[in-house]
């Protein structure tokens, strides 16, 4: 590093044109298709004179819905990325047989299966359920925005940071090749000398960053500003779920914040935090990262968990089985996450007490679990089925999830997981948890509160056809590979030389066909949707006969969300408020007091990624000021003394007096 | 006993859901098939739970929807003290049978505890002692070593029918997992650590083993042949070895290099304590072992000035501390001051 200190080298650090891959076809084709759809989408936005619309209405709100709107759109774009991955590997894996070495070299799969955990995980799933928890929250609680607004907006763009970051490790330079996890010494600076693994831990810092002041943002929003009357058992489910995940996200992620230090300390300084010399050892490492690892799972899970409980009692026209037990089975769960990690490595020699209790300890979540599948059930029962998508996506969660559930517990079993560990197998049961419990669940949720969010209801033909292309398509991409893991095929394998498991491979491949066909069905519904919005209009901003809070508020709700802050009866308020036959305030209305919107956001954010960006590449000047900037922008945010307004009462008089002519013209 | 009749009836049934005759299904060793049949059992107690729910779900959701006035409908019934004790206590009853099939299997299968049958019924006579095999992980090929026989092996290891093996298992740069689905579970092998698996063959044959645990750019060549043979066709493989060269700490270093799906070698002798000193991290002559950081010699002491002690250099770390042969495995692996290469 420190050879001779030349200018060259002070400014662009270890980047150098062979960074950029235009040796390799396959990425300078999606170089070139990346950029021609930037240009265009560049283009309109000038072209429609719009970037002082996002700029203003947008990328610097601090209004929860707008942000969450935010999140959401980012976790579908990453969906597609995250998505294209897996499409290649199995793809590569259907082809890659004896002679034929398929078409990806070793050293792109590896990236490949890396950047679609590290993507689906982080940057897929997470935006999708803080998206989903940062707009129903405060609507469900009768708040008019989160705690901290501000942080709300940086930790959008905080993660917004680290997606890009991955994005960009496409075209510049190269991302890990150790896996979702990145294992040392696989990941250490001897094995993985480049600059892959920095960009992983960049991306995921700066995105952890984000992650963590949003959970600590919403946990306050919900212990501090529910309405009058909700007290803590009087939440609605969602909300409780939401508690659970964000108690959770603000234990867990201090814990991968610390572990990639230590590993960004070893590959930047040479320390021996988890190398083989000087007393480090890799086993912290892998300790660690599934001390975060194993809640990030459940972090995931509840929310989608809290949508259901939403769901069934809506489309089931019932209240909702076993408050209470859902309540606590919630609260265990969050509890038992902390105690299972170890069940992640049962195979690194631990002595048979110790993978007994962590077996044991991950068996018993499934009680919870499960009680929380019979108090679905049991809403099901004696209702009134409507199925509406979300209603289909619950239904197909609860078999699905049932049986990765089962699949689950096999692994927990610590002999049986010696035969199972790292297998097909095993990826065939997370992505039967993942998929068909999480990603159900928020595709559960976007159908079921895209109306309240735009106005408008998603058109249902072509929900339905999403929603059957994905479920089959999931059956036949994960069934083959619980098969092949019972044959002992292990994962991240890029070619075969027994010709007898191709079928199989070719089965999953087919399958990943029919899930491409689910996603490209999805983005026809937003798009019909959009053209139809007009036949699909909310007017009455509760177009399920819904039973929480947020079905009160017009479709989009205003941007101060109620007007009187509501006083709460019950679970179901709105429902209860339906029943009383509520009329909603006509006049009589005061100023609001509102906080204002803030460029501070993105500009700390865009900072961030620059001195991640510069620190990946040792440009060593870049980090220093891109890390000044930082904290200047930062303090100087603090000397911002324009940070709220209120909206005059006329205003809310105006907009309460057009809600009221358009529920009185659509009776 | 019912438990094992179920089974019986059931099996069969299983192994064809799980694709027919797969090697986790049908293995060949007795570690494995024990395995094997912890994972039907698991199964089959947790399908008592599973079917239910999956039934119900799409019985619930057909008998109940909008369209069937028939069915009874009761919008506010919400609770049931003893529906809800049945949720919560049948997979609590469940969980508490597997809880204890799982205490009483993770200890019986443990991969550090000495085997005590060779198959159902066969316990092991007294006085076998188990063929040892040293297993290295290389970038990415594997290195077996018979201390017994002092001859070594690459991508290749062999064994007598029903004969306990204890492999001991390190690796020399990056994590990998020793995998022979048909023998026996897999175990990580780790640089700087000792693992243990104790395994036995009961059916003679080749059979595949790999590395379960991805470790780079050659990880998926990273395969080798288990071959159980009888007794006399394992001398006569011994042989076969002792016509090879000699694996010195140079021949070492060599093989150790990169390299990706490499064939077959063998080597007639091995260098004293090679394996030790592998799992020390101090084959290179100017390398420091792992486990001399802690004593006082002058070459540690010139190189390591601020290193004294340290709890988790040895191998003991692989094992946790209820570990009860973390003992012995100090003994096997403390290297003799004599073989150190410094």
């Amino acid at each position: 590093m420190s050879k001779s200190p030349d200018l060259t080298t002070l400014i662009f650090g270890r980047l150098t044109w062979d960074a950029i891959p235009l040796h390799v076809p396959i990425l300078l084709w999606t170089f070139i298709a990346v950029m021609l759809g930037a240009v265009a989408v560049l283009g309109a936005l000038t072209y429609f004179r719009l970037w002082g619309y996002l700029w203003r209405e947008w990328f610097t709100s601090i209004d929860h819905k707008k942000i969450g709107i935010m999140y959401i759109v980012l976790g579908l774009v990453m969906l597609l990325r995250g998505f294209a991955d897996a499409i290649m590997m199995r793809l590569q894996q259907a082809i890659s047989f004896g002679h034929s070495v398929g078409y990806l070299p070793p050293e792109h799969y590896d990236q490949i299966f890396t950047a679609h955990g590290v993507i689906m995980i982080l940057f897929v799933a997470m935006p999708l359920v803080t998206g989903i928890m940062n707009y129903v929250v405060p609507l469900q609680i009768g708040a008019r925005d989160v705690a901290f607004p501000f942080l709300n907006n940086f930790s959008f763009w905080m993660t917004t940071a680290g997606a890009l970051l991955v994005m960009m490790s496409l075209f510049v330079g190269e991302f890990a090749r150790t896996g979702w996890l990145a294992y040392p010494p696989l990941s250490g600076i001897a094995q993985s000398p480049d600059v892959g693994v920095d960009y992983y831990i960049w991306a995921l810092q700066i995105a952890g960053v984000g992650t963590l002041l949003s959970g600590i943002n919403l946990l306050v929003t919900i212990v501090k500003m529910r309405a009058p009357g909700m007290r803590l058992m009087k939440m609605p489910m969602f909300v409780w779920t939401a508690l659970c995940t964000n108690v959770l996200i603000v234990a867990a992620f201090p814990v991968l914040t610390a572990v990639l230090a230590l590993l960004a300390l070893d590959r930047y300084v040479g320390t021996n935090f988890f190398t083989t010399v000087l007393g480090g050892n890799a086993m912290m490492y892998v300790n660690l990262i599934w001390i975060w690892g194993h809640p990030e799972v459940y972090i995931l899970i509840l929310p989608a968990f809290g949508i259901f409980s939403e769901v069934v009692p809506t489309f089931s026209r019932k209240r909702l089985f076993g408050y209470a037990s859902m309540v606590y089975a919630s609260v265990v769960i969050t509890v038992l996450a902390y105690l299972v990690w170890l069940h992640h490595f049962f195979t690194m020699g631990s002595g048979a007490s110790v993978n007994s209790f962590f077996g044991i300890t991950t068996m018993i979540i499934s009680i919870p679990t499960g009680a929380k599948l019979f108090n679905w059930l049991f809403t099901m029962y004696r209702g009134r089925i409507t199925f509406e998508v979300p209603m289909l996506w619950t239904i197909a969660f609860m078999v699905t999830f049932t049986l990765g559930g089962m699949t689950g517990v096999m692994l927990a079993v610590p002999p049986a997981d010696f035969a199972l560990h790292n297998s097909l197998f095993l990826v065939a049961h997370f992505h039967n948890v993942i998929i068909g419990g999480v990603l159900f669940g928020l595709f559960a949720g976007i159908n079921f509160w895209f109306p309240k969010a735009f106005g408008f209801r998603l058109d249902p033909f072509w929900g339905k056809c999403s929603f059957w292309f994905w479920v089959t398509g999931f059956y036949f991409a994960f069934m083959p590979l619980y098969v092949l893991g019972m044959m002992g095929v292990t994962r991240r394998l890029s070619h075969f030389d027994d010709p007898s498991l191709q079928i199989w491979f070719q089965i999953a491949a087919f399958g990943a066909v029919l899930i491409a066909l689910g996603i490209l069905c999805m983005l026809i519904q937003f798009y019909v949707s959009f053209r139809r919005r007009e036949a699909l209009r909310d007017h009455t901003g509760d177009p399920w006969d819904a039973r929480t809070l947020e079905w009160s508020t017009s479709s989009p709700p205003p941007v101060y969300n109620f007007a009187f802050t509501p006083q709460i009866h019950d679970t179901d308020a709105w429902w209860q408020m339906k029943q009383h036959n509520y009329r909603r305030p006509v006049d009589g209305f005061l100023a609001i007091h509102m906080p204002k919107n803030t460029g501070a956001g993105i500009v700390l954010a865009g900072i961030s990624m620059v001195f991640g960006f510069a620190m990946i590449w040792h440009m060593w000047l870049l980090v220093a000021l891109s890390f000044l900037a930082l904290l200047v922008v930062a303090i100087g945010h603090t000397f911002n003394y324009e940070r709220d307004y209120y909206i005059p009462a006329d205003e809310v008089t105006r907009v309460e007096a057009l809600r009221t002519e358009q529920l009185a013209s659509h009776v | 006993m019912s438990i094992k009749a179920l089974r019986g009836l059931l099996l069969p049934a299983v192994a064809v859901l799980t694709g027919c005759n797969t090697v986790l299904m049908s293995p060949s060793g007795d570690v494995a098939l024990q395995q094997r049949d912890l994972i039907v059992t698991s199964t089959l107690l947790m399908l008592i739970i599973i079917v239910p729910v999956i039934a119900l779900t799409l019985l619930f959701a057909w008998r109940y929807r909008a369209s069937n006035k028939a069915a009874a409908y009761d919008p506010e019934w919400d609770h049931s003290t003893m529906l809800e004790l049945l949720i919560w206590s049948a997979p609590l009853l469940i969980i508490i049978a597997l809880g204890a099939l799982t205490w009483v299997s993770t200890h019986k299968l443990d991969p550090y505890r000495p085997l005590d049958r060779l198959s159902a019924g066969h316990p092991v006579p007294t006085g076998v002692k188990p063929l040892t095999v040293d297993v290295v992980a290389l970038d990415w090929k594997w290195l077996f070593i018979y201390p017994e026989q002092g001859i070594a092996t690459v991508n290749e290891v062999a064994a007598p029918v029903d004969r306990p093996i204890e492999f001991k298992i390190t690796a020399s740069t990056v994590m990998n997992s020793f995998f022979i689905p048909a023998l026996a579970g897999q175990i990580y092998a780790m640089p700087g650590m000792e693992t243990k698996l104790q395994a036995v063959i009961n059916k003679p044959g080749d059979f595949e083993g790999f590395s379960a645990n991805y470790s780079g750019a050659g990880f998926s060549g990273m395969r080798f042949t288990f071959r159980g043979m009888s007794e006399d066709q394992f001398a006569q493989w011994v042989q076969q070895a002792k016509a090879g060269g000699a694996l010195n700490r140079e021949q070492y270093l060599e093989l150790a290099h990169p390299s990706e799906n490499d064939p077959v070698s063998r080597y007639a002798s091995v260098a004293p304590g090679l394996f030790e000193t592998i799992v020390d991290g101090c084959v290179r002559p100017d390398a420091v072992c792992i486990d001399g950081m802690a004593a006082p010699s002058a070459g540690a002491a010139n190189n390591m000035p601020a290193m004294s002690e340290h709890p988790m250099s040895t191998m003991t770390s692989a094992k946790d501390s209820t570990g009860h042969s973390s003992a012995s495995e100090v003994d096997s692996t403390a290297a003799k001051p004599a073989s150190r290469p410094l």
